[in-house]
Parts: structure tokens; C-alpha cells; sequence
């Protein structure tokens, strides 16, 4: 503990004269402005198990949280409460695996990534086997803190070989994705948005379709390329509305996967001569930006370079909006800091 | 009882069976000049029962469907598993040069991609269990009648997620899982018992609703007697075996040596253990 952070830990504080209230753990992303769809993953995930045996559900007490009582209603007997025991979630997935099922194993992001990681690298990711992790509150989508805050997922899960790593920005790519994991031959990583969830990339391009390892430009503009995954592509979307009326002009390329990344259109778009902004709801350590960065290296195409991410702390408690405007994820301040490189 | 497959059960002794997996163990040792002997003498007759008693398996097919499932947990010990597979024919046996070579089917450290008959990649411990009982669930929700072994030693009995798994396998009444614990008490830095307090097994194993064993694990008749009890036990329980071995077992000046984890032998006494193995064949 810091100085700093002992001292205010004794400080006595006043109720508020504006009540906002801590958003809970089961709160989800809805109040955008855009229309909602209701538990996206465990809808498409019962109607992909309509036609395919092979798709199980199992959880580590956390199925309501997950969107995945929608299954465990539909299917009971295809649905595996594992109780509080995330390494064996993992490992038993694994075993139902090697029987020839396809798996789907749901908790919170933080405890895939930091409690159960060395069963889902020697259980799951080495032997290539199809489990689908789908994972709640990625990166900071709750004020409950750091135990609860995903801050570092895709830099703990970057590493591991033969996973493929989605982070979703919609109900769309998180209904279309379902279909997609079960297709890939191979473990998956998807960081979920879970109960009321907008739509908001077919506001701006009717036809889009998730495509799993495809990047995909989103909006056009001239002045800057914002390369964004999850909901930060949400934020980039109506950051770039908002730089419009100043007359700035952004492209939004959304990257759903962030591995394999998409580094041929990545360079292909980087290379136009904008200022290439990289935004992530994740740590600036290890996450999209600096796969980005990495690619763009590689391929020698050096456009300006800034980065929208969490900071490499451990963040605070609170309710979320504040949280996200505090540590620069809002839509204001994705404007605000565009506006401030330009 | 489950139907033993006829290619396996055959005239040729159990003790002659514990006795090849000695000697291969031994041999694949001698090419390396080091390897887990120590463990390999020690659990070549919980070995020995389940392949030549117990598994239903055949030696031409290792991904038979039909097969039960055995997971060596400690990869370590792969060592041990090569040599029962080569008794068992399901490894070739002009293999044993390549022990731990480049290239080998047959690594350091057991992994389901390099060997066929080594269903799982063990060696970070504490991981077996917990497949099994996926196993255990799969095996159960296909309809199959088919056991799930899995082979793990006393120093997993300290992992937090080999208690997740046997909990979850009364949970899930995996009567279709068979846990066996090689407990030689040895584990990296000294006994098992001096390192966690491991307590009284068969009772804490029973506390947690298993159906529990407590046997010598190098007494062959003994053996066969606790595999028959945990197929055949008519209750919805898991089933687990606790073997006590001794560590070098069948190797008296091995077994006289300072027991370590690693166990020490030196370059001219390979050759003097396999003597001192082929002085006594079992019939």
C-alpha cells in the first residue's frame, strides 16, 4: 500500500449530494443509446445445440452470471454445474473433450485468466482440444475492484499457444461468434457481455457478420484510424460521431479477434497516412495495442502511434461510468484525448 | 464385471508381468543414465494389475472407443507407463533406445501427442483428476460402460485441485472412475508425510463419499483383490486405490540406497540391477 493510498484509507468522506450508484456485478452495458438484445450468448448457444450433440455447458457457479442458465434451462442434462472449482471447470472440460464434445465453460474473466491459467494451458491449450472459455466482466466492466476487474486477461492469454483470443463489441459478434468457436478446430478465449447487450455495430454497417480472424472497418475517415476491439469499438463509434461535428473524420477498424490478429489489413489500413489510435477496455500492458504496435513494426509501417487502454495499475472501486471516465474509456474522453493528439 | 479383451489376459503371470516392466524401466534408465527408477520399481506391480488384470484395452488399437481410459497424472513417471505399453504391445519394444532421445515417441515426461497409449499430457501435477472426472461425465453422458484410471502419486494429495475433482466426482456419482495413488511417501524435497499432513487416507478419501482402499502396492494378489472390489462395487461412488509402495522396489541394493525423489544410480550398477532382475525370472 502506498503513502498516498493509507493516508485517504483514514480519511472519513461524506455522503454525496449526487447518489450514484456502484454498478453491480451483474449489471450489463445497456443505457448506450442503442437497442439491446437480451443474454446473446446463451441463445445462440442453445441453437447451435439444437442440431450438434456435441455441445455441452459447464460452469463454476457462475451459469446466471454468464448467460449460461439460457442453455442449463434448454439442455438440463447437456448443462454441468462444477461448482466453485475452477481449475477442475477447466480440466473437466478438457476430459469431455477428449470424449469428442465441444465444451463451453463459463466464469469470470479473472478467474479463467489467473486462477485456473495453468489447466488451461497444460489441460486444454497444449493438447489443441475444442473448449470454448467464455468469460464475464472482461477488462473493466464492474466497480467492484480489482478481484473482480480483468485488467490483464489478454496479456496473460497472448502467450499461450493455440488459443484463439475474441473480444466481442455487440450483441452481434457475440450471438454470430457461438457458431464461429464451435467451427474452429481449437481452444477459445471469448470475453463475454452478458445480459442486456446494444447492438451497435449494424447501426453503421447493416451487413456486417463476425468472421472469427477478421478485422473489418466499421466507418470510413480521413484524419484517423481508430484499431479497437470489444466495447471500445462501441466507444470509438461514438467518439467518432462526436469528432465529426468538429469536423475530424475517423475510421473505425474493429478487431474482434486479437489472435491470430488481423496484421494484413491492420498494415494495410495503417499505412494510409493517419494517426492510428489502438483502443482497448484492457491494461496497456500486453493487450490489443501492443499487438498492433508489434505488427505494424514488423511489416516497417510506422504511422503515428497513441493508445486508448487502462493503465498499469491496479484500478479503483466505484461506480462505472465514473471508473471509465476516470481512466479514459468513455466516450468523452476517447474524444477528448483524439482531439488532444491531433 | 466388465468383459476383460482376450489379447491381454493370457497364461503368462502377473509377476512376470511386473517383472518385464522392471526391466524395460530399468533399460530405458540405463540409455539415459538417470530417469524415475526409483518410482518405476516401485509401482511396475499397480502397473502390472491394471494392465494385465484390470483395463480393458487392445494393444492394436490404442484409441479403441471402447477401451478404459488410464491417465498417467504424473508425467514423471512416464518412464513406468513406456515400460508397461512395451510389456503390453502397444509400444514397440526396439524402441527402448530412444528413451528420452530426439525424436522419440517416448519423452522425458509423459504427453498425449507424442505416445500412443498416453491419453493425457501430465506433469503439471494435480491436473489428472480433474480430467478424469470430465472423462468420467463424457463416458457417462455417451452411454459407455468404459472406466476412467488415473494414476496419481501421495505429493498430488497437496494440490487444491485434486480435492475440487474429488469432490466433484461423489457430486456427479462417477461410479465409472478409478483413482489410483501411488503412495511411496517421496516426493522432491522428502517425505509426503513431513510435507503437508496428508493425515489418514482411506478414511479422509471415504469422508468425501469415495468407496476407499487401502493396500500394499507391491503385493500382487492384494492388488488384484482392491481392483476387482473397485469395479465391482455396486455403489454410485467414485472408487480410489491407495497403493503403499516402496520406492525401487525389486532392486535390494536400490532399495537399501538413500531414498530421494531422483534416485541415484550410478553408470555400472544398471547393469548390475538387470542382473540382479534376470537372476529371478517369475514364472
Amino acid at each position: 500500500m502506498t503513502a498516498a493510498a493509507r493516508a485517504r484509507k483514514y480519511e472519513p468522506r461524506r455522503v454525496p449530494e449526487t447518489k450514484v450508484a456502484t454498478s453491480a456485478m451483474i449489471a450489463s452495458l445497456a443505457a448506450e443509446g442503442y437497442d439491446t438484445v437480451a443474454a446473446p450468448f446463451g441463445h445462440a448457444l442453445v441453437e447451435a445445440a439444437k442440431d450438434d450433440p456435441r455441445i455441452v455447458g459447464l460452469t463454476a457457479d457462475l451459469a446466471k452470471y454468464t448467460d449460461l442458465h439460457v442453455f442449463a434451462q434448454a439442455y438440463p442434462d447437456r448443462f454441468y454445474q462444477m461448482g466453485m472449482a475452477e481449475q477442475l471447470l477447466m480440466s473437466a472440460a478438457a476430459g469431455m473433450a477428449h470424449e469428442g464434445f465441444i465444451p463451453f465453460a463459463t466464469t469470470y474473466s479473472v478467474f479463467a485468466s489467473r486462477r485456473a491459467y495453468d489447466f488451461i494451458c497444460m489441460a486444454i491449450a497444449e493438447e489443441n482440444l475444442p473448449v470454448k472459455i467464455v468469460c464475464g466482466l472482461p477488462g473493466l466492466t464492474t466497480g467492484y475492484g480489482p478481484s473482480h476487474q480483468a485488467t490483464e486477461d489478454l496479456a496473460i492469454f497472448r502467450g499461450l499457444p493455440n488459443l484463439t483470443i475474441l473480444d466481442p463489441c455487440d450483441a452481434t459478434d457475440v450471438a454470430q461468434m457461438v457458431p464461429a468457436m464451435i467451427a474452429h478446430d481449437g481452444p477459445v478465449y471469448a470475453r463475454l457481455l452478458r445480459g442486456k447487450v446494444p447492438s451497435v455495430i449494424t447501426r453503421y454497417r447493416p451487413d456486417y457478420q463476425f468472421e472469427l480472424g477478421r478485422a473489418q472497418m466499421i466507418r470510413e475517415g480521413r484524419d484517423v484510424l481508430v484499431v479497437s476491439s470489444g466495447i471500445m469499438t462501441m466507444r470509438a463509434l461514438d467518439a467518432a460521431e462526436l469528432l465529426a461535428k468538429d469536423g475530424i473524420d475517423v475510421a473505425v477498424l474493429h478487431c474482434p479477434t486479437i489472435k491470430p490478429l488481423d496484421t494484413e489489413t491492420i498494415v494495410a489500413e495503417a499505412g494510409k497516412g493517419r494517426l492510428l489510435v489502438t483502443a482497448e477496455n484492457h491494461s496497456e500492458v500486453g493487450g490489443l495495442g501492443e499487438a498492433v504496435a508489434r505488427s505494424l513494426l514488423r511489416a516497417g509501417v510506422t504511422p503515428s502511434f497513441r493508445q486508448i487502454a487502462l493503465p498499469d495499475e491496479f484500478l479503483e472501486a466505484g461506480a462505472l461510468p465514473t471508473l471509465h471516465d476516470l481512466y479514459g474509456l468513455s466516450t468523452a474522453k476517447v474524444a477528448q484525448q483524439i482531439r488532444g493528439w491531433l | 464385471m466388465p468383459e476383460l479383451t482376450a489379447n491381454l489376459r493370457s497364461n503368462v503371470s502377473l509377476a512376470r508381468r511386473a517383472w518385464g516392466i522392471r526391466r524395460k524401466a530399468l533399460q530405458m534408465g540405463e540409455v539415459q543414465g538417470q530417469g524415475y527408477v526409483g518410482q518405476a520399481l516401485g509401482v511396475a506391480d499397480v502397473l502390472a494389475t491394471s494392465y494385465f488384470h484390470a483395463l480393458n484395452l487392445r494393444a492394436d488399437d490404442p484409441e479403441w472407443e471402447g477401451r478404459d481410459r488410464f491417465l498417467l497424472s504424473i508425467g514423471h513417471y512416464a518412464i513406468a507407463l513406456y515400460a508397461a505399453l512395451i510389456e503390453a504391445g502397444i509400444l514397440p519394444e526396439d524402441e527402448i533406445g530412444t528413451y528420452g532421445m530426439d525424436d522419440s515417441r517416448m519423452p522425458m515426461s509423459g504427453m498425449a501427442s507424442y505416445t500412443p497409449g498416453m491419453e493425457i499430457t501430465g506433469g503439471s501435477l494435480g491436473h489428472g483428476l480433474g480430467i478424469a472426472v470430465g472423462m468420467a461425465l463424457g463416458l457417462k453422458a455417451k452411454g459407455g460402460d468404459q472406466f476412467v484410471y488415473n494414476l496419481m502419486s501421495d505429493g498430488e494429495l497437496g494440490e487444491g485441485s485434486t480435492w475440487e475433482a474429488v469432490m466433484s466426482a461423489t457430486q456427479h456419482r462417477l461410479s465409472n472412475l478409478i483413482c489410483i495413488v501411488d503412495f511411496n511417501n517421496q516426493q522432491a524435497d522428502g517425505p509426503t508425510r513431513d510435507a503437508l499432513a496428508v493425515g489418514a487416507e482411506a478414511p479422509k478419501w471415504e469422508a468425501f463419499g469415495w468407496h476407499a482402499q487401502e493396500v500394499d502396492g507391491n503385493d500382487l494378489d492384494a492388488l488384484v483383490a482392491a481392483f476387482d472390489a473397485a469395479r465391482t462395487c455396486p455403489e454410485q461412488k467414485p472408487r480410489v486405490i491407495i497403493c503403499n509402495t516402496k520406492m525401487c522396489k525389486g532392486v535390494p541394493f536400490l532399495e537399501e540406497r538413500e531414498i530421494t525423489h531422483f534416485v541415484r544410480v550410478e553408470p555400472d550398477e544398471w547393469t548390475r540391477a538387470l542382473d540382479i532382475l534376470d537372476a529371478e525370472v517369475p514364472a
